[in-house]
């Protein structure tokens, strides 16, 4: 019945699929409790209406957004994809700052703050992300390598430390390896304990990801170089891996940007990066917003830095594929 | 240096067992195979054709017998694996490139690195034989840029560029499409005919009629019957022989 009436008027029924997702829309937005007090500044002519008629005003204003949000949506069709991409992210951002704008926040504060959030936040940071991310990097290859080999006691160790630093939550590790060490008589300072806790979590994430991609090979590759005389080393570092490296990229970048963030996880023993400082900068005048949300601000540029990095290293493993 | 062992052949195999767990894919095979000499192994699928000659540079482990090369028996010791390895070039049924690198780098890859030959030497010996494959042109692309005829003779050219002795061919033409075999072929006649000792597993056979000194039949990991190509496809002395040449010369 309704096949038959769609095949028969798809004009018609394209119209009514497209009114009821509006309808939707505007009953989602509605449900929500959406405020209508945005049109009262925008026409303060209706702010008594509004008072008066609450109900009715949260419907119409459910309909305007409804309204513009087709509009929009009608406007981006006519752009190419490019076009379209750059519109969504300028859009977006417009409203996250829309958001932290009606936070009320003091810009000056900020302004005063943020020159030591990255003189010693970020630095601080960074320092501990991309060193943690280079030990990391090693520990995966060679718990990977350890994991294929036939060896027993050589996987026992790689499985039981894959499965110990996946199994413990992070912070755990952080606290244990901060406050532990010193138990057996090694004193470890706050900043190389984060770094170690860092790399041996991640590195246990990792070690499966290179495991992955090595496997990922055709046998036939390591038959090919192994017929012409390359040593297995040879062979992993010449014909495996930089195919393999296709495969752990994308995860691994995916794993790198966690660890910038997960390196906040540091400021519980007093470290001085951009989760520590936002923390107890905003503490003295009472304004954590400011402090919360410019640290956020970083954290994303930073991740973002990472993107463009991890899109680069792809494109240059990638580059035998094209054709 | 590994000590020579004494022998006139270039590769001998005597008393040769292999299983895989309980199956037993090589069963006591003996053959000698002389210098320049050129072998064609034929047999159904599963008899243990392509486990022999990847057991001849140590792909494969045999459990008993004996394996020499070149005066070089394969034991465990890496270094005589080493040695035979660089003296025995293999192309592969589905060509094994390195589609990361283009043709000219699959081509000095070895020679680079395993010979430790400079790379401006290796440049050349390896455009040299990209000529006689007849794609020098095609040095700077990638494999994945190539026909499947192309890659092949790719293959065969980056084994050459290792100056074996011995080379073993693993059903190189099976991965063809119909229309490329021919160039493959062709490329594998003019080897043998500079005197390559060549041992080819194959079901081709014209080419076995065309280059081979002696056709072998392997089957479920026996040697059955080897002979010059005339008398094997002429007149087959054993059972099975008969068989599979009826079944695949229809």
């Amino acid at each position: 019945m309704l096949g038959k009436l769609i095949l028969n008027y798809p004009e018609a029924a394209r119209r009514m699929g497209l009114l009821l997702i509006a309808a939707l829309i505007v009953t989602g937005l509605y449900a929500l409790g959406i405020s209508s007090a945005w049109i009262g500044k925008i026409f303060p002519a209706a702010v008594d209406w509004l008072k008066e008629n609450k109900q009715f005003g949260r419907l119409v204003s459910a309909v305007i957004i409804t309204f513009i949000l087709a509009v929009n949506w009608a406007l981006l069709q006519l752009l190419s994809r490019r076009q379209q991409i750059a519109a969504i992210w300028i859009e977006l951002f417009a409203l996250l700052m829309l958001f932290f704008y009606s936070f009320d926040l003091s810009i000056s504060f900020i302004a005063r703050k943020i020159g030591f959030m990255i003189s010693q936040g970020v630095v601080t940071t960074l320092f501990i992300s991309s060193i943690s991310i280079a030990i990391a990097t090693l520990i995966a290859l060679a718990g990977a390598i350890a994991k294929l080999s036939k060896n027993g006691v050589v996987y026992g160790i790689a499985t039981f430390y894959t499965s110990l630093f996946r199994g413990l939550p992070l912070l755990m590790q952080i606290y244990i390896i901060y406050l532990g060490l010193p138990q057996v008589g090694y004193v470890i300072s706050a900043i190389p304990a984060g770094i170690l806790a860092l790399s041996l979590c991640y590195g246990a994430y990792m070690t499966e990801i290179f495991r992955a991609g090595i496997e990922s090979i055709h046998r036939g590759q390591t038959e090919g170089a192994t017929a012409l005389g390359l040593g297995p080393n040879q062979t992993m570092f010449l014909v495996i891996l930089p195919q393999a490296m296709r495969v752990i990229v994308p995860p691994t970048g995916n794993q790198f940007i966690a660890m910038l963030k997960d390196s906040s996880l540091v400021s519980v023993v007093g470290v001085w990066e951009i989760m520590y400082l936002a923390r107890t900068q905003g503490q003295t005048e009472f304004r954590h917003i400011e402090m919360l949300i410019t640290a956020s601000m970083i954290y994303w540029v930073l991740s973002i830095g990472l993107e463009f990095i991890q899109s680069r290293i792809e494109a240059h493993f990638g580059r035998f594929n094209a054709r | 240096m590994p000590a020579p062992v004494e022998t006139d052949s270039e590769i001998s195999l005597v008393g040769v067992h292999k299983w895989y767990g309980v199956y037993h894919a090589l069963d006591d095979i003996n053959l000698e195979i002389g210098r320049k000499e050129r072998i064609v192994i034929c047999g159904p699928s599963g008899s243990g054709k392509s486990t022999l000659i990847r057991c001849i540079n140590r792909l494969e482990t045999h459990q008993e017998g004996r394996i020499i090369v070149g005066g070089v028996e394969l034991t465990d010791d890496e270094k005589n694996i080493d040695v035979v390895r660089r003296e025995v070039g293999m192309v592969f049924q589905h060509f094994n490139l390195f589609p990361h690198l283009t043709i000219l780098e699959n081509c000095i890859l070895a020679p680079v690195w395993v010979r430790k030959m400079p790379k401006a030497k290796a440049t050349e010996i390896a455009m040299h034989f990209l000529e006689r494959v007849r794609i020098p042109e095609q040095a700077g692309k990638y494999p994945g840029q190539l026909s499947g005829g192309q890659q092949q003779r790719v293959a065969i050219a980056r084994a050459l560029c290792m100056n074996p002795k011995v080379m073993l061919f693993d059903e190189p033409t099976s991965a063809l499409d119909p229309e490329m075999v021919k160039e493959v072929l062709d490329t594998m006649v003019s080897l043998a005919q500079e005197g390559m000792t060549m041992i080819c597993v194959t079901h081709e056979m014209g080419f076995a009629r065309q280059v081979a000194d002696r056709v072998i039949f392997m089957d479920q990991g026996k040697l059955i019957e080897q002979a010059s190509p005339k008398e094997f496809f002429d007149n087959p002395q054993n059972e099975r022989s008969r068989l599979f040449l009826s079944q695949i010369l229809h």
